[in-house]
């Protein structure tokens, strides 16, 4: 082969295995999934594929409620996951000094522990009659019958927790990459604190709390073991109806019209993120050749 | 003012210190109830303690088995997908080819994809195909996958900082291209490829979703967990939980460490006496 075809096919080469393997057990997957959420019958009689598709609009009426409350939960949790941890993100960046990396590993210290038992650690801290429930009703908080377990805070305070490290880090790395003489510039321009802190530090901070709010909201949105363990059927998500609609039930069409449903909000609203963000902080290409 | 600016500096710490504490507690709860002799089934309320866990963590029966097959999977899907998403950055920064941009966008798609729907499309493939029947090998499949695009987004950004003209000099000095990629190449991007190594080993170990989907009647560490939770959670869990805990920071400090000692010993040789050894310096 002469060496000029070699060179221009060495990338090529180089893509094949990775992209193969993607291709083979993501995209076409996606595929047979389309497919099936088409198909009509029970999985007694078979599935036959017959172009249904009053799968998607009933998918959407039947489970309306689960789809919004995945949204809301995952909305709330990905606003406290920013307000807990840009405050935090900024204290380890700015005044970390030296301890900045004992910090950060710290920020991710619950990823060590598998996700399941962090979730149930929050089923064994909420648990009825014990110390948070026992403390908010001796001060009046929570009714004497009340409970923490099972109800919507239980289940947004477990997602919150779960994806919190997703939005401090990437913010954390770009506050770090803020320049400190914009802020000494501000500063000298007689700016205040609030003002350079509005002005020039969250404007500069800004890419990484788009990547946070999108690495937060997506899993959270899709998640249904918070929920599961620490909440009731009265707070799934549709992460839970496809996982039952999938693996308990065997109703394949509808479970995979409600994943499409799902991935398409998402992909919606990642395309509206990247617009606001532009796309090269979103995909992590800043800096290749171009 | 100053006092007022004080205080508002010790409000924003003392409310950080509050935001590591709520990520720590959950450790800690953990660590501590796998010291528990918990009555009934569930180790939800403290009652006294004891070693009884830690003396025999696999006493629980499947949970010995469970881990194991984790561990082989978490090993086999990390050098999968460490080798070939590390190709695969190597293609997208150090190339220009045509169809470059619709590559970066496709790895970039399972990240921004929930969990459930790679589980239940890959699932929906292994269904209709009928093969390969689910098991150990789909569940490999599949951690292969989702590893993937995280391997090529860590190496990538490695690479993209990555001096070129240390290539050429090998070039220059006659090294074939083979001998330039394993010799100069691959040392400078390994500790990328490690982290990404990392990373990849932590994502398939725990791994629930997307495993429940493909799993089939094969049972990974997390699998035992979520079919015990509906039953019984002996404090053995805990126990394991904590020993893989103390087992991964164990290995990240080793790896902060050397990668620090590399550093060091890389800022000692004589470099150019330009803006970046002035930086060093000063730093």
């Amino acid at each position: 082969m002469p060496t000029r075809l070699r060179k221009a096919a060495l990338p090529y080469l180089l893509l094949l295995p990775g992209l193969g393997w993607l291709l083979l057990f993501f995209a076409i997957p996606l595929c047979y999934m389309a497919v099936e959420s088409l198909k009509t019958g029970t999985i007694d009689t078979g599935f036959r594929l017959t172009w249904e598709f009053s799968n998607y609009t009933n998918a959407l009426k039947n489970y309306d409620k689960q789809f919004i409350r995945s949204f809301e939960y995952a909305g709330l949790a990905t606003l406290f996951s920013f307000l807990i941890g840009y405050p935090l993100a900024y204290v380890i960046a700015f005044r970390g000094g030296r301890y900045r990396n004992a910090l950060l590993l710290l920020v991710i210290v619950p990823f060590f522990v598998t996700y399941l038992i962090r979730t149930l650690s929050w089923e064994t801290i909420l648990s009825d009659s014990g110390i948070v429930v026992n403390t908010l009703q001796t001060l009046g908080i929570v009714s004497s019958d009340g409970r923490l377990l099972d109800t919507t805070v239980s289940v947004v305070a477990g997602i919150t927790y779960n994806f919190l490290p997703f939005m401090i880090l990437p913010v954390y790395a770009s506050l770090e990459r803020v320049d400190k003489r914009m802020l000494e510039a501000g500063y000298d321009l007689y700016g205040r604190r609030r003002d350079v802190f509005l002005r020039v530090t969250l404007p500069l901070s800004m890419p990484g709390v788009v990547a946070g709010t999108l690495l937060t909201f997506i899993p959270a949105a899709g998640d249904f073991i918070n929920a599961e363990l620490l909440g009731t059927p009265r707070q799934f998500m549709i992460g839970n109806v496809i996982q039952s609609r999938y693996l308990e039930v065997a109703d394949y069409p509808t479970a995979a019209a409600l994943s499409f449903l799902l991935m398409a909000f998402m992909l919606i609203l990642v395309l509206i993120w990247a617009r606001i963000a532009g796309t090269e902080a979103l995909l992590g290409t800043e800096g290749e050749r171009k | 003012m100053t006092l007022r600016r004080r205080g508002l500096d010790w409000l924003l710490n003392a409310y950080a210190g509050l935001a590591l504490v709520y990520l720590l507690v959950p450790i800690a709860v953990i660590v501590v109830f796998s010291f528990n002799n918990p009555r009934g089934r569930f180790n939800f309320i403290w009652q006294e303690f004891s070693l009884d866990a830690w003396k025999h963590p696999f006493a629980v029966q499947g949970v010995g088995d469970a881990l194991k097959t984790s561990l082989e999977v978490a090993a086999l899907s990390t050098v999968g997908a460490t080798i070939l998403g590390t190709l695969t950055a190597l293609a997208l920064v150090r190339y220009e080819f045509k169809g470059r941009a619709p590559v970066n966008l496709f790895i970039f798609i399972p990240l921004a994809t929930p969990e459930v729907v790679l589980g239940a499309a890959l699932l929906s493939q292994f269904l209709n195909l009928g093969t390969p029947s689910l098991g150990f090998a789909t569940i490999l499949i599949a951690h292969i996958m989702f590893n993937l695009s995280f391997v090529v987004i860590t190496v990538r950004s490695r690479l993209i900082g990555f001096d070129r003209s240390l290539e050429e000099a090998a070039q220059d000095l006659g090294a074939t291209p083979w001998e330039t990629f394993r010799l100069v190449t691959l040392p400078l991007i390994m500790p990328g490829v490690v982290a990404a190594a990392l990373l990849a080993f932590a994502l398939s170990i725990d791994d629930f979703v997307i495993t429940n989907f493909n799993s089939g009647s094969t049972i990974t560490f997390p699998l035992f967990i979520w079919g015990a939770a509906r039953v019984a959670i002996p404090p053995q869990i805990y126990v394991i939980a904590t020993m893989i805990f103390l087992f991964t920071v164990a290995v990240m400090i080793i790896t902060v460490w050397q990668q620090r000692r590399a550093e060091k010993m890389a800022a000692v040789r004589p470099d150019e006496p330009g803006p970046a050894f002035a930086e060093r310096a000063t730093a």
